[in-house]
């Protein structure tokens, strides 16, 4: 099973500035331990302490993840995901 | 390095900063791939509604997103206000930049300096900040 994961700017220095890259994973957790597997120091920049890093955003279609389990939330052929930083500040 | 913008952005950005204020605003402006050009505006909503925080609600940052790729353009310059401080990145602004190729955009609509409006750009990477010049075209 291969998803789509899209990339932002600021990662891909990671993947070799690819855009969407594929990875495999039946949750967000598998899918982020087969993203670094393959891209080195790329699962450092989406989780912190075992938890998504607040600055981050996942997407699995159109649904932020938070809303859907967060790490546990359940990936499935045809999905897509997307990976977005966060636009915010103080 | 700096920033060329049309001083009907600048009006409108301070405008909008006036009228949300005591909250922060925030918006894009956007430009065609690999321009650098600010074209095209596009405010967008504080989901945070607070005066020391702002943030794209996570919803509307993903439409984004997809707009900007269906139209091949890019995200050229991400703004916002502070409503009692100085036009200056705050730590939570570095934090949080996530877009290094965008000039980022402060406005200040702290009352005490009212009329006058500071509005200033810089490119945060990495944690590092650099201010840049803003150049207002008629």
């Amino acid at each position: 099973m291969s998803i789509e994961v899209r990339i932002p700017t600021i990662l891909r220095p990671f993947t070799k500035d690819l855009k969407a890259v594929a990875a495999n994973g039946t949750s967000l957790t598998a899918l982020v331990s087969d993203l670094d597997a393959q891209y080195p120091g790329i699962g450092d920049r989406l989780l912190e302490n075992g938890a998504l890093r607040r600055f981050i955003n996942i997407y699995i279609n159109d649904e932020d993840v938070r809303f859907l389990g967060g790490l546990d939330a359940q990936i499935k052929d045809g999905d897509s995901v997307t990976i977005l930083p966060a636009v915010a500040g103080g | 390095m700096s920033l060329t913008i049309a001083r009907a952005f600048v009006d409108a950005i301070v405008e909008q900063s006036c009228a949300e204020y005591p909250d922060e605003c925030c918006g894009v402006i956007l430009g065609p791939v690999g321009s650098g050009k600010a074209e095209r505006l596009k405010p967008m909503v504080n989901a945070a509604h607070s005066p020391t925080f702002y943030e794209f609600d996570p919803k509307d940052l993903l439409a984004l997103y997809r707009e900007v790729d269906d139209r091949d353009e890019e995200i050229v310059v991400i703004y916002h206000s502070h409503t009692e401080t100085e036009a200056y990145p705050s730590r939570t602004d570095i934090a949080y930049a996530g877009e290094p190729g965008a000039h980022y955009v402060l406005v200040s609509s702290r009352k005490e300096i009212a009329p006058a409006i500071e509005f200033r750009s810089y490119r945060i990477i990495d944690g590092v900040v650099t201010e840049e010049e803003v150049s207002i075209t008629d």
